[in-house]
């Protein structure tokens, strides 16, 4: 086999991975576009605020450490205990359940029936502020998060492929776990909004808030319901890319990746977010590996958005969008 | 609890018992505009009755108000002969009133079944988890509440479309699976909002014999707003009549027929 052809094959496999994740960042944009309407700025930002606060926990970290040294004069940092990586999960998801509670409470109840616009607005104020809470509860500096995912080079695969055609590929177990992780999520996920009550609910409101009201839905509940499902999946992507590559502040700018997804998946569907995804890191891998040298690289830097805008130009539903059909 | 005093058997057969629901002198108003102006009067267990009017005369202010999409600003709801507190639409769903809308509002994603399904969603009880892993009770209580919505499917003759999402269908046909809809959380009040508006004559005569049977078969208090003049006095037992947000008329068919200010309402008078 021609040694470009393995490589490409390498690169593909790559892409695939790096796909997944992007996938996995777009699904929370699709949960509450879906559900209510609303373009969720903040969804990256919850996915750092999440991998912050299990950080934080599994550390026993004081929240507010600075403020409360601040006002009361002291020097505490920490409790003196570590917390178990489940269970700081399990505590971590009750923070972003009352985090969509505040979020539907505070802000989403009182902008009900208002321009997409004005519900935008309000999520980018969201997203401001809740990087500064996550500052100032949890310190500002890069923390690496480790709850037990393996990494590194899966020598299973190196060792395989290296038999087969005498090159070893490159693949991180992080990435293949991730794989798994995701596609457990979606099939939750799908589970969730086909067999349960609550999901039966959750796609009623999605598709008509009136009749919803009418068969005893209460949409308030069913919105925190979308809110923490999406601060579920922000914490899993949190995880994910944390434990990839840190928890700092560049966590909150994956949101940016999931933009061209959603534009190439429609923002409507989750298989389009899962094959948006992986068609984009499949895509900007490939693309770096054939096209990059001839340009001088650094490709993956625009590769998505161009391919996103191609997208506008053409089909502006995306892939598995709905089709805005307007009747006269 | 209801007064039975007052129940008395129709001419085919039915019966009619005590006051379901009372309105006690309603108005509501939208700025300086009054939608509906103090206006009295009773639904009765078992019975269909019916509210009539011009256009604008705020019959579907009406049926919003009993359905908790509007609050008034004066006036009593009487549900089973307690007084109803404010309410969210969703709460007096799940009191057991539902409703169609006069420009249908359906799950337009979902399949026919799924939208008759979430009619049953008040009827669910058990937890999510037992759910998601569909064991035990919740799949019991599942079967029972398929069962008895493809009872509801059977009666309205609609199996032939209940895989079919519902945004695939005439409009006739969304009708009768809001109706479904509707039926399916076992109402003890049905409202129904221009049941019949833009069908023509063979889905009128349809519609008109599902609403008798479905009175008929399960017994179900039936509240409608119509147009249809000749529909309605065929339809229902007793019928309310408004005019510019205020009653006009109360009474069988006949009463109401020979009411001298419903004639004028309809035809047109002079006001001077």
């Amino acid at each position: 086999m021609p040694e470009q052809l393995i490589f490409a094959m390498e690169v593909t496999l790559n892409g695939l991975m790096a796909g997944v994740l992007y996938a996995l960042v777009a699904l929370g944009f699709v949960l509450i576009y879906k559900a209510s309407g609303i373009f969720n700025y903040a969804q990256g930002v919850m996915a750092l605020f999440a991998a912050m606060t299990l950080v934080g926990i599994m550390q026993g970290q004081v929240p507010f450490a600075h403020l409360i040294n601040a006002v009361f004069g002291g020097h505490i940092t920490h409790f003196g205990w570590n917390v178990p990586g489940v269970v700081a999960i399990g505590l971590t998801v009750a923070v972003m359940v009352l985090l969509a509670w505040l979020v539907q409470v505070l802000v989403m109840k009182h902008l009900v029936g208002q321009e997409p616009i004005i519900l935008f607005m309000a999520t980018i104020g969201l997203a401001y502020f809740l990087e500064g809470v996550a500052d100032l509860m949890w310190g500002s500096e890069i923390k690496t998060l480790d709850v037990g995912l393996p990494q590194g080079i899966n020598l299973w695969i190196d060792e395989t492929t290296y038999n087969i055609f005498g090159y070893g590929f490159f693949i991180d177990n992080l990435d293949i776990v991730a794989t798994v992780i995701a596609a457990l999520l979606v099939a939750g996920l799908v589970c969730f909004a086909q067999y349960t009550k609550q999901g039966r609910a959750m796609r009623a409101v999605a598709d008509d808030h009136q009749a919803a009201l009418s068969v005893g839905i209460s949409l308030n509940f069913i919105w925190v319901l979308v809110w923490s499902v999406a601060g579920f999946v922000a914490l899993v992507a949190g995880i994910v890319w944390g434990t990839k590559s840190g928890v700092q502040f560049s966590l909150s700018l994956i949101a940016l990746k999931a933009l061209p997804v959603l534009m190439l998946g429609g923002f409507t569907s989750i298989p389009g977010a899962i094959v948006g995804g992986l068609i984009i890191g499949v895509g900007e891998k490939l693309f770096e590996f054939a096209i990059g040298p001839l340009v001088g690289g650094a490709t993956e830097n625009w590769f998505a958005y161009v391919l996103a805008l191609i997208f506008l130009v053409f089909r502006p539903q995306g892939l598995f969008g709905e089709k805005i059909i307007e009747r006269v | 609890m209801l007064d039975n005093s007052l129940s008395y058997v129709t001419d085919d057969g039915r019966t009619i018992g005590g006051v379901v629901m009372e309105m006690k002198n309603i108005t509501l108003r939208f700025g300086g505009v009054v939608a509906i102006q103090g206006i009295s009067f009773d639904i009765r267990e078992g019975e269909i009755r019916a509210i009539i009017g011009p256009n604008g005369a705020g019959k579907s202010s009406m049926l919003n108000v009993i359905s908790g999409f509007y609050v008034p600003q004066e006036g009593e709801v009487l549900f089973h002969g307690k007084k109803r507190p404010p309410m969210r639409p969703y709460e007096v769903a799940r009191q057991g009133i539902a409703r169609t809308f006069q420009n249908i509002a359906l799950f337009e994603g979902m399949s026919v079944l799924d939208n008759v399904m979430t009619g049953r969603l008040n009827h669910m009880k058990t937890g999510l988890f037992s759910q998601a892993l569909w064991k035990g009770k919740a799949e019991k209580e599942e079967t029972e509440n398929r069962e008895f919505v493809e009872r509801i499917i059977d009666f309205l003759e609609i199996q032939h479309i209940r895989k079919t999402p519902v945004s695939r269908l005439p409009y006739g046909l969304k009708k009768r699976v809001e109706l479904a809809r509707a039926l399916a959380a076992e109402p003890k009040l049905l409202l129904l909002d221009e049941p019949m508006a833009g069908m023509n004559v063979e889905e009128k005569e349809d519609m008109s014999r599902f609403i008798l049977d479905v009175n008929d078969e399960f017994g179900t208090t039936i509240a409608l707003i119509e147009h249809d003049m000749g529909v309605v006095m065929d339809l229902s037992d007793r019928v309310v009549v408004m005019d510019y947000g205020k009653k006009i008329g109360d009474g069988t068919p006949d009463e109401v027929r020979n009411n001298q200010a419903v004639i004028d309402a309809y035809l047109g008078v002079s006001h001077d």
